[in-house]
């Protein structure tokens, strides 16, 4: 009994916080982004506004019901939420509602409910309960693959429904394994591929190819101790077959969309007719959300008073491209000061993952860390037009009710497991 | 190694998002203007212009309504080009070549499509308006004349161009300005300030309301009324003796500096730049470089000034103390220099002295006059200054600084000139005895010559010429209401005085007088060449004639000048002397010499030049006699209190 007092306040305040300050500020903005205008009826459900009130008020249900329950409940039960989370997946293909040309939602009475936000939990729970199995050793490349095709699974299956912004995603894990012990190859040839697939595109694989094979032989021709000449050969060949991989993967694998906007981002097209239709298109979105950004100034427009919000320049505005309606009300001060919040939170959330005793809450710990990363990485980025457009929710931020509790649920299976490891020796 | 990762990978990139949102929101971002933010709309609301009056209190210049068609070019739609065309009355090519010019001026501003549709056409359009998106129509104002004279003095509008937005951001493409006259002069008065509402527009370009329920809205400021010196019956005068001839007249209130008149000829009718044939009218002018009907001769002809200039070497003489009114000079027939002759003379009593030096218009005397002045000092160089130095200080040889746009300075030479010409102490008095008569390198404008007349007629002062006379509400520029003194003392005046006054009476004009009025004035003749095919020749001298009147107290001051009609009393005088009586007593009495100026043209002798064929001048030619219009006299009549 003396337990259960104390309990909420072992819970992690400082991350609830900041959760709390993020939903908050994130509703103020999609009222601003889809208010149109007339007088404000906060609970109107028929606007975006309030329905997202709504959910954030479900969410506070959603949080006692998942502090409340044991937290060793998470662990022991994995298996089975992940797979009832992959059958729902695989069940959008035969009772999936078409959105935007997504196949991620379910239809049930008027709401719509997207599992592919809440398959995140589940995924990270069960590659959690993989690598903390006694019998699971990540340096083996059994395990390895064991553990790739948990995450896999789900990234493939949202691909497959036209969704590949959650699909990249999923790449989220290799953080988690690669802390829990993956070896190092897999870094390398994570980052030497991002580097080998931007010069394959913006100068060609010949090009590509030549400056591997100086940089690989002049590194071989400096070092003192000479391992074979197959070793480099090797390699230079690798990095060939990569780059012109890349090539073919680019012209004939990804869809002329999805084409159109990697070769925006790096300034590849030159044909003046195509660049006028992506105006007209995804690169209008991201040039009104620049816009929109930067004439914000320093202090911003103020809140309910940016024109360009008012007016819905930016399409999207209250989900994926809510940060420009951050940058242009609140200015540079308030979107650097959700920046900051967001590093906060994941810098707290890596924190708590390390004080962790149980191998199975650091690494979720580990996952949720990651799984927001990639979330705050691509989305932020898009919108200031610092990597390719790819469309996926600002955590907690944008409008939608999956999305929403998905994070929530995320973050506060931590905060339970978080609460819990005095207790599990 | 393994814990830092994702910890450095997630500083990185916050660090990366905060430089950027810098490098976005504070860096490259300029402070937010409504104006250029084009989510909001700019609805303009022209205010009333100013009206125009005469001195008279006469309603010279008022407005009509006009509809402009105006388009975002970005904004239009697909639409039928065929039925657009017709409705406007332009065709096809001309419809692409406006959308393109406009794009490339800018895809999201407004343009003018076709300007100033009459009224007829704007009903017939209105009512299809709706169908053509990206289109509509903006109300504007247009002048309207009152009256077909005074054009250089009026002026028109234009509409502005990218160089003048660029200078004043206040103009939107498509706002109308003064380009001339005195439209020009006071557009900030005239035009008011336009009020602009701010409309929030969504991507759709869809008005959704007012920005910010229009706390930034601003309500237009009406223009001020003006009312200008001229006397709009005197100015009809003027401009319908100078009907058939080229040249100026300016008359100007000596006490107050005000312009009365200001003819150029030949003129047009200020309503020809109104409206949608302003510019196939104005193009058409621009090309008249024979007769030049844009180009103000009374502000910006430059003549020798001739024998009117005679009087101004008498008052500096006396003032230098280098003659006295009683020295007597001879004259045989011109002027002679170690027996060559300088200048020639007409016939006339000889010796003569000052009184009768300026009367008689004699060559002779102003160069003897002139030479004192310059001689007086061992130098040429520094006589040169002092007497250029008393010339400019009655408004010569520089801008007068009167409140019209367009001006010329003139020319008055000193010292440095020779020297540079010369080179220095090489020359002498007699290298430059022509500008004891007013011409060799002196030149003048009308205008500079009639303000001459009216600082002796004054004694001494002038107020710089002036064209406004009051602004509702506000005060004129004080510049103008300041007396400015000539070098020379007040009593040097009276001889000089007399001596135009004796003009009339007893030389170069005595035919000329008027009855009941004490004209005092001055001839002249200038020759003046043009080049044909390469060749300078000598075409038929100009007729100039500067007066004031009365003598005492003068009311008027007034210089006329007539393009190559010969003599100065043969055509200038008697104008001048029609302008003086109609101003004084508002009618005619010295009809005769109205009809002679109505019956003789001198189109003949501007044709010459042209013709191709060798052609006589001066003495050698034949007046070129014409009925007199019967319109042109009842116009007359009608101007008669």
């Amino acid at each position: 009994m003396n337990r259960d007092t104390h309990r909420y306040f072992k819970f992690d305040w400082i991350t609830i916080i900041i959760f709390l300050l993020l939903v908050g500020f994130g509703w103020l903005n999609i009222l601003s982004a889809s208010h149109s205008g007339e007088t404000l009826d906060y609970f109107n459900l028929s606007e975006p506004f309030g329905k997202q009130l709504m959910f954030i008020f479900l969410t506070f249900g959603l949080i006692i019901l998942i502090l409340s329950i044991d937290a060793k409940f998470y662990e022991r039960f994995s298996s089975v939420i992940y797979l009832i989370s992959m059958l729902s997946l695989v069940g959008l293909f035969v009772f999936g509602k078409n959105v935007n040309g997504a196949t991620s939602w379910y239809a049930i009475g008027g709401m719509t409910i997207q599992p592919s936000e809440f398959a995140k939990t589940a995924t990270a729970l069960a590659v959690a309960k993989y690598i903390s199995d006694l019998n699971t050793d990540i340096t083996k490349f059994k395990d390895q693959i064991q553990s790739f095709i948990i995450f896999c699974i789900p990234a493939l299956l949202v691909l497959l429904q036209n969704d590949a912004g959650s699909t990249i995603v999923y790449a989220a894990f290799f953080f988690v394994l690669y802390r829990e012990g993956l070896p190092k190859i897999y870094l390398t040839i994570g980052i030497a591929t991002v580097i080998l697939a931007v010069c394959a595109l913006k100068l060609g694989v010949v090009y590509t190819s030549i400056i591997a094979a100086v940089l690989i032989f002049g590194n071989y021709f400096f070092t003192k101790k000479k391992p074979t000449i197959f070793k480099p050969l090797l390699i230079l060949i690798a990095c060939i077959v990569l780059s012109s991989g890349i090539g073919f993967f680019y012209q004939h694998v990804l869809q002329p969309h999805q084409q159109d906007r990697i070769s925006l981002w790096l300034r590849l097209e030159q044909d003046p007719a195509k660049l006028e239709r992506m105006k007209k298109t995804f690169a209008y979105n991201l040039n009104e959300s620049e816009k929109a950004i930067s004439s914000g100034g320093l202090t911003g427009k103020g809140f309910l008073e940016g024109t360009r919000t008012t007016g819905k320049f930016v399409p999207e505005q209250h989900t994926d491209y809510i940060f420009s309606t951050v940058g242009e009300e609140w200015g540079f001060l308030g979107s650097a000061a959700v920046v900051i919040l967001f590093v906060l939170l994941l810098i707290r959330i890596l924190h708590l993952a390390e004080l962790q005793k149980s191998q199975f809450s650091r690494a979720y710990g580990y996952a949720v860390a990651a799984i927001i990363f990639m979330h705050f990485m691509i989305n932020i980025g898009m919108v200031m037009g610092l990597i390719p457009t790819i469309g996926i929710p600002l955590p907690l931020f944008s409008y939608g009710g999956s999305g929403l509790w998905g994070f929530t649920i995320l973050i506060f299976i931590f905060i339970k497991l978080d609460s819990n490891r005095i207790n599990e020796w | 190694m393994r814990k830092i990762l994702l910890f450095a990978s997630i500083t990185i990139v916050g660090l990366i998002f905060i430089f950027r949102l810098f490098y976005l929101q504070v860096y490259t971002a300029q402070n937010h203007n409504l104006f250029e933010d084009n989510a909001i709309k700019k609805v303009y609301d022209y205010p009333k212009r100013g009206f125009v009056y005469d001195r008279n209190g006469e309603l010279l210049v008022a407005n009509q309504p006009s509809y402009d068609v105006m388009f975002i070019p970005r904004e239009v739609k697909p639409l039928d080009t065929l039925e657009f065309c017709s409705l406007l009355k332009i065709d096809k090519n001309r419809f692409k070549d406006i959308y393109q010019k406009a794009y490339h001026y800018s895809p999201w501003l407004p343009s003018v499509f076709i300007a100033h549709l009459s009224k007829e056409d704007y009903a017939v359009l209105q009512e299809k308006m709706r169908k053509f998106e990206g289109f509509y129509i903006q109300k504007r104002s247009l002048r309207l004349y009152q009256t077909t004279i005074g054009a250089n003095v009026l002026g028109d509008l234009g509409e502005v161009n990218n160089a003048i937005i660029k200078e004043h951001p206040y103009y939107k493409m498509g706002d109308l300005i003064g380009k001339q006259g005195v439209e020009a002069s006071y557009e900030d008065i005239l035009r008011g300030k336009k009020g602009v509402k701010f409309i929030q527009k969504d991507r759709f370009n869809r008005d959704i309301g007012p920005y910010k329920d229009g706390v930034y809205d601003t309500l237009p400021e009406p223009g001020k009324d003006i009312t200008i010196s001229i006397d709009s019956k005197l100015q009809e005068f003027g401009e319908l003796l100078m009907k058939h001839k080229r040249g100026g007249i300016i008359a100007i209130e000596p006490s107050s500096g005000e312009i009365l008149a200001m003819v150029s000829a030949p003129s047009y009718n200020p309503n020809l730049l109104v409206g949608r044939n302003r510019s196939k009218n104005y193009t058409k002018m621009h090309y008249d470089t024979i007769s030049k009907p844009l180009y103000d001769r009374s502000l910006l002809a430059q003549y020798p000034p001739g024998s009117p200039f005679k009087v101004l070497n008498a008052l500096v003489g006396l003032q230098e103390g280098v003659v006295t009114t009683d020295d007597k000079f001879s004259c045989r027939m011109g002027y002679y220099y170690n027996g060559r002759r300088l200048t020639g003379c007409h016939s006339h009593p000889s010796p003569l002295s000052m009184n009768d030096g300026i009367a008689q218009s004699c060559n002779s005397y102003f160069c003897n006059v002139y030479r004192r002045i310059i001689e007086k000092y061992d130098d040429p160089a520094k006589g040169m200054n002092v007497w250029s130095n008393h010339i400019k200080s009655f408004g010569l040889g520089n801008y007068l600084g009167y409140d019209l746009k367009i001006g010329s300075k003139g020319y008055i030479p000193d010292g440095a000139f020779y020297d540079k010409w010369y080179g220095k102490g090489r020359w002498s008095s007699t290298y430059n005895i022509s500008n004891a008569i007013g011409q060799g390198e002196v030149l003048a404008t009308p205008i500079q010559l009639a303000n001459m007349v009216a600082a002796i007629g004054n004694r001494g002062y002038f107020y710089t010429p002036h064209i406004i006379k009051n602004i509702e509400g506000d005060t004129i520029d004080e510049n103008y209401t300041t007396p400015k003194y000539t070098t020379i003392d007040k009593e040097n005046f009276e001889p000089v005085v007399q001596g135009m006054f004796d003009v009339y009476n007893k030389g170069t004009a005595t035919y000329l007088r008027v009855p009941g009025i004490d004209i005092c004035g001055k001839t002249g003749t200038a020759e003046n060449y043009t080049k044909i095919d390469g060749v300078k020749t000598q075409l038929t001298d100009h007729s100039i004639f500067v007066a004031f009147a009365p003598k005492d107290n003068p009311k008027i001051a007034i210089a006329v000048f007539v393009e190559n009609g010969y003599w100065g009393s043969r055509f200038a005088g008697k104008i001048a002397s029609l302008m003086i009586e109609k101003y004084i007593k508002g009618h005619i009495t010295r009809t005769d010499l109205e009809d002679w100026i109505l019956s003789h043209s001198l189109e003949d002798e501007y044709a010459k030049p042209y013709s191709g064929k060798p052609f006589k001048i001066n003495g050698e030619t034949t007046l070129q006699v014409i009925p007199i219009d019967k319109s042109i006299k009842s116009k007359i009549s009608n101007l008669s209190d």
